[in-house]
């Protein structure tokens, strides 16, 4: 064990960078989409809140494993197709746009529940002072439905970490894929996949008690 | 804006032929009524009988099925009126306050005049100031609402309405909420505003504050306004036989 620390720690920590950074892109793009549709889910329209229904529906209901080859082989594989002979995704970029996918079809369902949990009659007291249906989501519900939505959001980015390991599988060098070939490499599969797995650990652990301190932030204004 | 500009001399608030269904339940059935500047309307008759509803329409908070609703002149229920502007005059007070639960009494209050650019920050907190004098809250300018008793609450709730300088107040069962000994402190601030010439339209159960301060009352039942006068023709000599029952009940 101590040998593969000495021999791979650097490359496991590289690879942990790069676990993190495609965690933060795909949170990035996640936060956005998910307000995007959440938004929509909310919304006092028909045909804004199918849009949001379908996209949830679609996403999650397609594993991320096929999600993440349909983009990386599949879509530049279509585009070629259309004459574009040189357009391919790296696997960064086919990984992201998996991952900011599927977390944003959660984060949208986490924003919709959300806002549902801010009592209706404080949507009517803004609307019944003239404030416009957007001012009201902006300054009354949307503040109110953040601080019950911390806590599953922090769920959900810790859930969007660990589905990077499901990325290894397009040959992005993150830490899953790092210890398959590290393993390869040693023949000690055992010690391997047990630094592997302390180093997740490790951070999501971290991240945990970063939230907890968050959320009892957040929860002390009440 | 197409407003359409209705003249009903003195009339602040005209309905007619008002018909309202949620799904195929039709809970308010050919209401009319008018409401005179200075008046104050107070609504009566048993729950489910539609009056909460019948005020939910006037501000457009419930769409109506057919019929108008014209305020100040300007026709709510025309898709073309613009809504918030008309609201921006009609004060309404709900039966659970609604007040915003992130926000300080003071925020709650300069939230909405602020951001509509009606008033600068610094005057709306002035006005807001005052406001809070008159309904004896000086003191919980910067409490939240969760640090506030029922009657505080609601009366930090008429202030608010009142920030926006409405000329139409609407009350939904204020009272009906609060415990027994904090209905008297919200009725008072509510008999002010009658005494100072508030144009109001309330649903209560309060018979004793519609017989003191209601200068009209209107009873409904199913959907219907099955009697309406004074306070002393309405409630101390009904004629309906529905009118009777349900006072009976209540009185």
């Amino acid at each position: 064990m101590i040998s593969i620390v000495q021999v791979y720690g650097t490359m496991l920590l590289n690879a942990l960078g790069r676990t993190l950074w495609m965690t933060l892109l795909a949170l990035i793009f996640a936060t956005v989409i998910g307000m995007i549709f959440g938004l929509m889910n909310v919304a006092p329209n028909r045909i804004l809140n199918f849009i949001g229904t379908f996209y949830v529906d679609a996403v999650r209901g397609v594993p991320l494993i096929v999600l993440a080859y349909f983009i990386y082989f599949g879509v530049p594989g279509g585009i070629q197709m259309l004459g574009f002979q040189n357009f391919r995704l790296e696997s960064l970029e086919a990984g992201t746009i998996a991952l900011s996918m599927n977390c944003g079809a959660y984060m949208a369902e986490i924003i919709r529940a959300g806002i549902e949990s801010v009592d209706r009659g404080q949507m009517e007291a803004g609307r019944s002072l003239g404030l416009s249906y957007q001012a009201c989501m902006a300054l009354i519900v949307v503040p109110q439905a953040v601080r019950t939505m911390i806590p599953s959001i922090i769920n959900q980015f810790i859930i969007t970490l660990k589905d990077t390991s499901i990325l290894s599988v397009i040959g992005f060098p993150e830490l899953t894929n790092v210890g398959k070939t590290i393993m390869g490499n040693t023949f000690k599969p055992m010690q391997a996949w047990a630094i592997i797995g302390i180093m997740y650990l490790i951070v999501i652990t971290i991240l945990s008690k970063i939230a907890k301190q968050v959320e009892r932030r957040v929860n002390r204004g009440r | 804006m197409a407003d359409r500009e209705v003249t009903y001399g003195e009339c602040k608030i005209h309905v007619s032929n008002l018909r309202k269904s949620f799904g195929k339940l039709e809970v308010l059935k050919d209401i009319s009524m008018d409401v005179h500047e200075g008046e104050v309307v107070v609504l009566l008759g048993p729950s489910g009988s539609g009056k909460s509803t019948l005020l939910r329409c006037l501000n457009q908070l419930e769409t109506v099925t057919s019929g108008t609703i014209v305020i100040d002149g300007h026709d709510v229920t025309d898709k073309h009126t613009n809504i918030n502007k008309v609201r921006e005059n009609i004060g309404m007070v709900f039966q659970h306050f609604n007040l915003f639960n992130h926000l300080t009494v003071m925020d709650n209050m300069t939230l909405a005049p602020t951001h509509l650019k009606l008033l600068t920050k610094e005057a709306a907190k002035e006005e807001a100031q005052k406001l809070l004098r008159r309904v004896g809250l000086e003191d919980k300018a910067d409490a939240y609402p969760s640090q506030l008793s029922g009657g505080q609450k609601q009366r930090v709730a008429i202030a608010r309405a009142l920030e926006m300088r409405p000329d139409i107040m609407l009350f939904d069962e204020p009272t009906s909420a609060l415990d027994p000994e904090m209905v008297g402190e919200v009725l008072a601030v509510m008999k002010e505003l009658a005494r100072e010439g508030m144009t109001m339209v309330v649903v209560t159960h309060e018979i004793g504050f519609a017989r003191e301060v209601g200068s009209r009352v209107i009873f409904m039942e199913g959907g219907y306004i099955v009697e309406e006068g004074t306070p002393d023709e309405v409630i101390l000599h009904p004629k309906e036989p529905r009118t009777v029952d349900f006072l009976s009940k209540v009185l």
